[in-house]
């Protein structure tokens, strides 16, 4: 039953972040949006990757964006998306796909009935420590290459966004 | 719950992002889009592992998603900025120089 609030609440804010016409506004639904998100991962026992996704999506990221289009000070006319040409057409072959997509995996379903059962693990399994571990033992050399990339990120924004 | 809800989940906002990056002008709207997307994928790889037997190497993977969008946000802001200062708009279909 929670499984399906959360569900409807993912759904919504995201089809409100992509329908607001200020961009302010749609960001504010995409940090909503991330928060559901969130609260669906806990109820996969994902506890560390949720506090992550609240703590580095919803927060830094969100606060980045939002911080740019604050930065940028565009006027009121600016700040209204903009849509490509023949929007109606776009629209409508989305609505398509989209009904058509979610069409074919509601059939598999009912085709198919439950395949994958959830392991009995008594709530614990993505704790900090058990993910941790895996972390810094399995996962070690990604673990480095991704920090060598962020700090390559770093750099690289720095170098982008210096003035001459 | 099953699997395949969660998947639907996961393909409902892939699909909603994809739609945001085709449609949008604005390089922050295509921005978002992107986000959604690979918040998608970070919910599936997250559903994936818990229905396989407790595996927590999904969550390792939804870790790095996450991690390397912050990245790529940054790298993805700064260019914004530097696009804004040289044409003074953030609509793709005005830094179009490499056509001419």
């Amino acid at each position: 039953m929670i499984f399906y609030l959360i569900a409807f609440g993912i759904v919504v804010t995201a089809i409100l972040t992509i329908a607001s016409r200020n961009s302010v506004v749609s960001a504010l639904w995409l940090v909503a949006c991330l928060f559901a998100q969130a609260i669906l991962m806990v109820t996969l026992e994902a506890h560390l990757v949720a506090a992550m996704q609240v703590l580095l999506y919803a927060g830094a990221i969100m606060v980045l964006i939002l911080f740019v289009i604050m930065l940028l000070n565009l006027t009121p006319k600016e700040l209204k998306w903009k849509f490509i040409a023949g929007e109606r057409l776009i629209l409508g072959s989305g609505v398509i796909y989209l009904a058509g997509v979610m069409g074919l995996a509601l059939w598999i379903i009912y085709k198919k009935g439950a395949s994958f059962v959830p392991a009995a693990g008594g709530g614990t399994a993505g704790t900090v420590e058990a993910v941790g571990k895996l972390l810094l033992t399995k996962y070690a050399l990604p673990f480095e290459l991704v920090s060598v990339t962020l700090l390559v990120a770093i750099v690289g924004a720095i170098l982008t966004g210096r003035g001459k | 719950m099953q699997l395949e809800y969660y998947l639907i989940i996961g393909l409902i906002l892939f699909l909603l992002g994809l739609y945001t990056c085709l449609t949008r002008v604005n390089a922050i709207g295509m921005l978002m889009g992107i986000e959604l997307m690979l918040n998608a994928a970070g919910l599936n790889f997250v559903a994936f592992s818990h229905f396989n037997g407790n595996h927590i190497d999904g969550h390792i993977m939804a870790i790095f998603i996450i991690v390397l969008a912050a990245a790529e946000a940054v790298v993805a802001l700064a260019v914004l900025l530097a696009i804004y200062k040289r044409f003074k708009v953030i609509d793709t279909d005005k830094v179009v120089t490499l056509k001419e």
